[in-house]
């Protein structure tokens, strides 16, 4: 039990630590390298509350995919970050006052209240008990495909909407670059695709676009 | 000393509020606070999962699951958005972004 409490006092610390250097580092690469170290402690949290395939996913969405992308769109714009930070002091106070409420009131609503946890008549997926039935993974994969599925496929949805909405944003069409146009590719006919020229012997083959006008030729 | 609903709460109000902040002192640079909305959203994933943890319910963990596919996809088209405004403007300060006020 100490050692879980000591595990749990050491992501907490780390992660708010690491959050506080996300809002504060000047350089907003560093920002991002912090950004994902608190990702890896609250990784380390949902480990503590035995939500592993959570953790794992944190892991590998955040730190793999979301992070990453942070960090080539930091790298990739070259603007001037020091002249981005100069409102930094003139909206501190504010800033500070209205975070200041508004942490204190959420820390004396959570530690106040005390939230029982006896209601569980109304459990919607209770947990079985760890590791005598089935992992963590398992059990929400249970729950996941049978119960939540309609969601689990809108959730499809919306990524491929945010992948189709990121493409066709970030996309660009160059003027002057010539592109394979299929429609035309398949509407070429026989007639519209090669000519038969009458060869006389010994005689110039003189093309038949030259001496017609070319939309006979190529409709 | 035992670790309580409580104190996964306060780790998760700290994270939030910190996140608000960042919105607050950064007001000009669009990627900062992104990342602060990630906080945020990382912030409600803990509650969620601390609270599926002391409930026993297992709804709260897939509840966080769709909670971190709509961040996912909240940040690729945040950052999608940012990288066609820098690529039109030549800025990516907040102030700048007025071309559709009446």
């Amino acid at each position: 039990m100490a050692l879980t409490a000591g595990f749990f006092y050491l992501f907490a610390t780390l992660s708010v630590a690491s959050a506080v250097m996300v809002i504060m580092a000047r350089n907003p690469v560093h920002a991002v390298l912090f950004l994902i170290l608190a990702f890896f402690n609250a990784a380390g949290l949902f480990i503590l509350l035995s939500a592993e395939f959570l953790a794992m996913l944190l892991i590998i969405v955040y730190v793999g995919a979301v992070a990453v992308l942070f960090l080539f769109v930091v790298m990739m714009l070259d603007v001037d970050f020091a002249e981005l930070k100069a409102g930094f002091i003139k909206n501190a106070p504010i800033g500070l006052i209205v975070g200041g409420i508004v942490l204190a009131e959420l820390v004396l609503l959570f530690v106040g209240r005390g939230f029982g946890v006896g209601v569980t008549q109304q459990l919607g997926a209770p947990i079985a008990a760890l590791g005598k039935e089935a992992s963590n993974t398992q059990q929400l994969g249970l729950v996941l495909y049978t119960k939540y599925v309609f969601f689990f496929e809108v959730a499809g949805l919306v990524l491929l909407v945010a992948m189709i909405g990121a493409i066709v944003l970030t996309l660009q069409h160059k003027a002057n670059v010539r592109r394979q146009s299929i429609a035309a590719q398949v509407a070429r006919t026989p007639a519209t695709g090669m000519e038969i020229v009458k060869v006389p012997p010994g005689g110039a083959v003189i093309p038949v676009a030259a001496k017609s006008a070319p939309d006979e030729v190529r409709s | 000393m035992t670790i309580g609903l409580g104190h996964y709460l306060t780790v998760a109000a700290c994270l939030f509020t910190l996140g608000m902040l960042g919105i607050f002192l950064n007001r000009k640079n669009v990627i900062v606070i992104l990342m602060s909305i990630e906080l945020m959203l990382l912030a409600v994933n803990i509650n969620l999962v601390a609270f599926s943890y002391y409930l026993g319910d297992l709804v709260g963990q897939v509840f966080a699951l769709f909670n971190l596919t709509v961040a996912a996809a909240e940040a690729a088209i945040g950052l999608a958005i940012v990288v066609v405004y820098f690529r039109n403007r030549g800025s990516i300060a907040v102030e700048d972004i007025n071309m559709m006020k009446g």
